[in-house]
């Protein structure tokens, strides 16, 4: 498999440790795009939300290049929190801050939860910042009445002028992939345990539809879930007789084609990446602390055996 | 009339010299015709946009400084070295002088939600320029910040060829610089006043520093003992022993340096069992700068 590159192209990893990182870049992931959205905690002002815009396009964006995974992210106004309105009035006045930033691919991810109207409002006035900044839109389709939130979200984007090329409508399933791949939408499916898409359900959706504009991603983040959903998933691919080439547009060509448009996504990012080293651009090693001499690619390739007792 | 210093007005428009020479026309007329709209009246989002966005335009090329052009940096900005400067980092410093038109307040005021928001390129971009921005004395506090980041690249941008520290900082922020860019592995010998500016608390924050280190089976840079050596008091000489008496040359040559760089009454007789380390030093010319770059290089 450490022949493979994988984009996760969905991961909220200012959710996850540095032992995700290691297992990542372990098991080829290259790439990865944190959404912004809420994090389990509601936010109670926009204060917080501008730290989390910052942290996504700084911080953790540093992070992952210390494990030499390249970070990008969207930017935007969930749905859960376009309820409490002067929260999301002032986030509005932050997205142009951030839209234009290096690394953001898109804005998202934006759509429904519980289909209000305040979530109306707040996904309707992005839809339209975006077409107006020739931006992309990562949709977030809703857990609960997810057919009914899946379509009406992509009728609010034809209703607003937005090409379904520019539109990737997120953690689809069984009941909702039809409509979305007919109608020309980027489709992607979330695997992620218990409550969105089981990979074995996954390969069936690839021989049933084919890997047009389909692609996966983990949504990895504080619940039970796995940053390992896509490399895992591109294995069972393979065991289960889906042609190398096909696993290759699912786990990696089609997330590359669809936010690639964006402009701020390229592969030239992750194949002619600095060595991971003091003295390169990212240097130094402020995750380990203390001094600790920083981890170099051929190090963190011969990673030792994790049973070892000795911490140094 | 300009609201701002003549001196600032001269270092933008040596900036956008370099740039002339090195982006083609489009990224050029992008850059003084946004550049024009800051300097009149501008929306607060066309300054946070274009600041944003200047890398789409500039690219991240170096402009190849030539030695004549790093030196007039220098005439207009002590101390400044713009040499590893790339495109899109000159360019937002033009684009915010430009703004720097507006006066102090809005200066301030903007420069501030910039350094707020910024992604990792653009803090970079921001602390580098310090030195270059009118009412420099207004930004310790920022500086004084932009040295706790747990980013290196950020803390380089601050820490490393920039007299910004130096010029601004006091003693107590000045203390972490140097401490700091020990516990995250940058090189002392690019911090500009690492030995103009080296103190009595310092060296002893460092011995302390390097005691830690060694207590925990872990070595200690070379470079750590060149603020330490004008202030070795007689308690530190025990801890220079052990460096004069380290297998490692580097380490043994860091020590001598130190001790001969001290006030230490009897420092002769200290030295004198390691003559034939000092002879070949002085032979091959081996100067603070020359342990770093060579610790630097080692280290990698």
């Amino acid at each position: 498999m450490k022949e493979l590159m994988f984009i996760d192209p969905h991961v909220h990893m200012i959710s996850r440790t540095t032992d995700d990182y290691m297992a990542m870049r372990n098991a080829g992931i290259v790439a990865i795009i944190e959404p912004a959205f809420w994090i389990g905690q509601p936010r109670t002002n926009a204060g917080t939300m501008l730290d989390y815009f910052s942290w996504i396009v700084g911080w953790e964006r540093f992070r992952a290049s210390q494990f030499g995974i390249r970070h990008y992210c969207t930017i935007g106004l969930n749905a859960k929190e376009a309820n409490n309105e002067k929260l999301a009035d002032e986030v509005m006045e932050l997205i142009p801050r951030y839209a234009g930033k290096e690394g953001v691919v898109a804005i998202g991810e934006i759509g429904y939860d519980d289909m209000t109207k305040l979530e109306d409002r707040y996904f309707r006035k992005q839809v339209e910042f975006a077409k107006k900044f020739d931006m992309l839109v990562l949709v977030h389709t809703p857990h609960r009445n997810k057919k009914e939130g899946t379509i009406r979200s992509m009728d609010v984007c034809e209703d607003l002028g937005i090409d379904p090329s520019r539109v990737i409508i997120d953690h689809n399933n069984e009941e909702t992939v039809k409509y979305v791949h007919n109608r020309g939408y980027w489709t992607a499916f979330t695997i992620y345990p218990g409550t969105k898409m089981g990979n074995e359900r996954m390969v069936e959706i690839v021989k049933e539809y084919g890997t047009e504009r389909i692609f996966i991603d983990s949504a990895a983040d504080w619940g039970h879930s796995d940053p390992l959903g896509v490399p895992k998933t591109a294995r069972l691919m393979l065991d289960r007789g889906i042609s190398k080439e096909d696993v290759i547009k699912v786990t990696y060509q089609n997330a590359l084609d669809a936010y690639g448009q964006s402009g701020q996504f390229n592969e030239e990012d992750w194949l002619n990446r600095p060595k991971i080293d003091q003295s390169q651009t990212f240097s130094g090693n402020t995750i380990l602390r203390g001094g600790h001499r920083p981890f170099t690619d051929e190090e963190l390739d011969n990673a030792k055996d994790e049973d070892d007792l000795i911490i140094k | 009339m300009s609201k701002i210093p003549k001196e600032t007005v001269a270092i933008r428009q040596t900036i956008l010299s370099w740039l002339k020479r090195c982006l083609d026309e489009n990224a050029i007329t992008w850059l003084t015709t946004t550049a024009d709209d800051l300097m009149r009246d501008p929306e607060d989002w066309q300054l946070f946009t274009s600041f944003s966005l200047t890398p789409r335009h500039t690219g991240k090329g170096l402009p190849g400084l030539t030695a004549n052009e790093i030196r007039e940096a220098n005439r207009l900005r002590k101390g400044w070295d713009p040499s590893a400067w790339t495109a899109d980092q000159a360019g937002r410093t033009f684009l915010l002088l430009s703004y720097a038109e507006q006066g102090e307040e809005e200066f301030l005021d903007k420069i501030e939600k910039i350094f707020i928001t910024s992604d990792l390129g653009e803090a970079v971009a921001l602390y580098q320029a310090l030195p270059v921005y009118p009412f420099p004395e207004k930004f310790k506090d920022r500086a004084a910040e932009g040295v706790r980041s747990n980013i290196t690249t950020v803390f380089n941008g601050i820490a490393l060829n920039n007299p910004y520290p130096m010029d601004y900082l006091d003693e107590g922020a000045w203390n972490q610089v140097v401490l700091k860019a020990l516990f995250v592995g940058s090189p002392l010998y690019k911090i500009l006043g690492v030995d103009t500016r080296a103190n009595a608390t310092l060296a002893k924050i460092l011995v302390e520093y390097a005691h830690e280190r060694w207590s925990a089976g872990r070595s200690v840079s070379p470079e750590l003992w060149r603020p330490v050596g004008p202030f070795i008091k007689d308690e530190y000489i025990a801890d220079l022993r052990r460096v004069l008496d380290d297998p490692d040359p580097i380490q043994k040559q860091a020590a001598v340096l130190a001790l001969s760089a001290s006030k230490v009454s009897d420092k002769e007789k200290l030295l004198r069992p390691y003559q034939s380390t000092r002879d070949e030093m002085v032979q091959k010319n081996i100067t603070w700068d020359v342990i770093g770059r060579n610790h630097e290089f080692e280290s990698h």
